[in-house]
């Protein structure tokens, strides 16, 4: 391995750029990777990784910058030129078409069926038929597939975008096996992951994005998560001051608001339990799929479970429509704005939309009242009634802001709030942490999902951290540093608390 | 960078007024058409033929509330010409045998069935409502096969009330507004003011918006298609009134023009906007025009081309200026 190590330079991208409009997503990424070498690309959320995918598979253009290949530069216009270039991805999403049968799939790109075959007997699918239907398949098998059918097409540069996160353990090893095999061979390998004991295991080095730029670049050796979390981060952690946060003291004996037991539902969310008290903001932290859509999907009556239990207010509740939840108080902000809002409409019928659902109010509308609700609702949030007569025309915080007003409107009882802050500006951000504590303050309880760390002390007063689909730590608002929660999230709490109880079994 | 400096041009301001009024290019539009067909022909705007206009124009206008209710939930409803012939045809023969009253009662439930049916498939099924309602409609017209070889040797005979509806006047205008006028008040009423109407908008403005607001979306379909059915009916009957020959075909021509009624009149066939008051003025301009390409004298074919090509030029301009961010 060492001496692939020492080969060349395949892919060296320097002072990559993009813009989205004033968002600058990427300032300044680099990334220098060998033959023979795997280099895992990491970052907390929104730090740029997924921009600087696309742009180096030809996805996106970058505003500036270069990339070479082979010591040429290189301008890619589609992801086909990339992959005839020898740059290929296998992304999170399945890319097989689902109503075609395997066979069918390997045609239409192209790719050579012994090679895939063997492959797939490597990476440990045994009973694949070509004339499998996709869509009949697991997640995990398509994911496989995908591995296979790049690999059978002798990737110079193979790109693996959360490659083992639907995948149970047994295939993990198989594939980090094969993709080390790769690497020997002198093949180069980009992945991408949030798994530290993966990356550990079969990475070379590691290079670290962070608010759009490349801030490190490590050898993996012993001992390096706690550096990279810490670059990751930005260095110096610094806690935010807690403005209008009164974290209250919340008596634990009384009957929780809601109580979540061994919950599971999907791919993803396995096991998971927790309490949410009257007058409480719970924090949940994780990184990207780790299962908290899927949570926030069943509370809000989206999806089932496939297991556990709900009680709301000491009572089992089980939602088969987003209507059961509300009826039991459970009201969801969902993390896509445009999931929720009837951009097309008005704010005021953007509001007061929950409170016509019912087929008892679906005469004729109490003008005054409702006026008077949603007047109510549009001062609490401070929503801009400039453009009020269509939704889009609003601003990102203020449309986030809609949202929220709705459930303010119709009376909160139990908010489920899935990453409301995420694109929205500094401003509103710092209205709505004193909204929430205040709706906490006259009894709500609000169950808050946020991609930014920053945000649970600000708002929060305890936090679960979801991790593979299960709790691996509840933390106080006080100990939630940015640093904490993020080794917690990256599920590094967990190994010290199994090192931890086996050392204390020992004697 | 260079500033950049915020233009208004004509074109977006003339579309921020209309957006803001969506009725009032229509309105325009409607007196210029008629301003030409005066030209054309001086002398023919006059009470009768404004009566005659109104009178052909309002069983179009209702149909048309059964495509803008569909519509603004992002759907259609391609049944309503059939349910309004099935409610003239059951309540011409009907009304010899059984009397005025039961055989209306019959006619209308007939359309609601087919309501419910499309209600079902759409809002339980959830069957594209263009597959639904066109399978509905084929399905009932062959009932309406069946049922006329049976009621075959009965005549058939319209309510008085109808007829007096359909034919009558008072002061120089159809009494058909006797029914028009308070039907087309509650609907522009409902759509803007009452509970259901809001849900329409919004179902098709986001579906999953209103889910998430514990909307059933099911329910409202239901009761959609349902009512969509019974005014079909109800259009069937001031139909039969004013044609007074009750066929197997009888609305059916009304069937595609309420549709383009509703699109020229604003709705947008994706849901989520559009007006009753703008359909209304939509089905008279379809009716304007259509005496306009009558007296042009020019061969059928022509005019049908015409038609058509001034519906989707009128309709492309309409949605152009309103659109426009």
């Amino acid at each position: 391995m060492t001496e692939a190590a020492a080969g060349r330079v395949v892919l060296d991208a320097r002072g990559v750029a993009k813009r989205f409009g004033a968002v600058a997503a990427l300032k300044d990424a680099s990334l220098t990777v060998k033959a023979g070498e795997i280099v895992a690309l990491m970052g907390a959320n929104g730090a740029g990784k997924s921009t600087f995918v696309k742009i180096l598979t030809g996805a996106l253009r970058p505003d500036s910058g270069h990339i070479h290949i082979d010591g040429q530069e290189s301008r890619f216009t589609s992801p086909a030129q990339a992959r005839r270039a020898g740059i290929m991805p296998v992304y999170q999403e399945p890319s097989l078409i689902p109503d075609l049968d395997v066979g069918d799939n390997l045609r239409l790109v192209d790719a050579p069926i012994e090679p895939f075959r063997h492959w797939v007997d490597a990476l440990g699918i045994t009973n694949l038929r070509l004339d499998d239907t996709i869509s009949q398949l697991p997640l995990a098998t398509l994911r496989i597939l995908d591995l296979a059918l790049t690999l059978a097409k002798e990737p110079k540069v193979l790109m693996l975008d959360e490659m083992t996160a639907a995948l149970p353990t047994d295939l993990v090893e198989r594939v980090l096996t094969v993709i080390r095999g790769q690497a020997d061979a002198g093949r180069t390998v980009i992945y991408i992951s949030h798994r530290f004991a993966e990356i550990a295991r079969v990475c070379d080095r590691a290079s670290v994005l962070r608010d759009g730029v490349t801030v490190g670049d490590f050898v993996i050796e012993p001992g390096i998560e706690e550096k990279i979390v810490e670059l990751m981060l930005g260095g110096v952690p610094t806690r935010a001051e807690v403005t209008g946060a009164h974290i209250r003291a919340v008596s634990s004996a009384e009957t929780p608001r809601l109580r979540v037991s061994q919950l599971a539902a999907g791919s993803r969310l396995a096991d998971v339990s927790f309490e949410l008290r009257k007058g409480e903001v719970l924090g949940v932290v994780a990184l990207e799929g780790q299962g908290q859509d899927e949570l926030f999907d069943v509370l809000a009556g989206f999806r089932r479970a496939q297991g556990g239990t709900i009680e709301v207010d000491g009572k089992a509740a089980s939602f088969g429509h987003p209507a059961d939840a509300i009826a039991k108080g459970l009201t969801l902000v969902p993390g896509d704005r445009k999931d929720a809002l009837l951009m097309l409409r008005s704010v005021r019928e953007n509001i007061a939309l929950p409170l016509l659902a019912r087929p008892s109010k679906w005469g004729a509308i109490p003008m005054r009242e409702e006026a008077a609700r949603v007047t109510g609702a549009v001062e609490r949030l401070q929503i801009d009634m400039r453009a009020q007569a269509e939704v889009r025309r609003l601003s990102g915080g203020n449309q986030q802001k809609v949202t929220i007003g709705r459930w303010v409107a119709a009376g909160v009882e139990t908010l489920l709030l899935f990453d409301p802050t995420r694109g929205i500006d500094v401003r509103t951000k710092h209205q709505i942490y004193p909204l929430l504590r205040e709706l906490a303050a006259q009894g709500a309880s609000i169950l808050f999902y946020t991609s930014e760390l920053g945000e649970i002390p600000l708002a929060c007063d305890r936090a679960i951290v979801i991790f593979g689909g299960r709790i691996v730590d509840v933390i106080d608002a006080e100990a939630a540093t940015e640093q904490n929660l993020m080794r917690a999230a990256y599920g590094l709490t967990e190994k010290e608390r199994a090192a931890s109880s086996s050392a204390e079994a020992r004697p | 960078m260079a500033a950049t400096v915020e233009t208004i041009s004509p074109l977006s301001r003339v579309g921020r007024i209309v957006r803001e009024n969506p009725v009032i290019p229509l309105v325009l539009l409607l007196f210029a058409l008629i301003a030409l067909l005066n030209v054309l022909q001086p002398g023919i705007f006059n009470e009768r033929w404004v009566g005659n206009t109104i009178r052909f124009a309002m069983p179009l206008a209702m149909l048309a509330a059964c495509q803008t209710l569909t519509m603004l939930t992002g759907g259609i409803d391609l049944s309503a010409g059939v349910a309004a012939t099935v409610s003239a045809f059951v309540v011409a023969t009907l009304t010899p045998l059984v009397g005025g009253p039961m055989a209306i009662m019959l006619a209308l439930g007939a359309a609601v069935l087919i309501g419910l049916v499309n209600g079902f498939g759409v809002g339980i099924c959830r069957v594209h409502p263009l597959i639904m309602t066109l399978g509905t409609g084929l399905i009932a017209t062959g009932c309406l096969q069946v049922y006329q070889r049976y009621v075959i040797n009965t005549g058939s005979e319209i309510p008085w009330f109808f007829e007096f509806l359909g034919t009558g006047r008072t002061l120089g205008m159809p009494n058909g507004l006797y029914l028009f006028v308070p039907f087309a008040i509650l609907i522009i009423w409902g759509l803007r003011r009452t509970g259901f109407g809001r849900l329409l908008y919004a179902i098709g403005a986001n579906e999953n918006a209103t889910r998430l607001s514990g909307v059933r979306s099911w329910q409202v379909l239901m009761a959609l298609y349902t009512l969509s059915g019974l005014i079909a009916g109800i259009t069937g009957l001031l139909y039969v009134g004013i044609i007074r020959a009750p066929s197997l075909s009888l609305a059916n021509s009304l069937m595609l023009p309420s549709v383009a009624a509703a699109v020229i009149g604003g709705t947008s066939i994706f849901g989520g906007r559009g007006t009753y008051s703008g359909t209304i003025v939509g089905a008279l301009i379809l009716t304007v025009l259509g005496t306009l390409l009558t007296l042009l004298q020019i061969p059928e074919g022509a005019r049908r081309l015409l038609f058509g090509a001034i519906i989707l030029a009128v309709t492309a301009l309409y949605v152009r200026i309103t659109d426009q961010s």
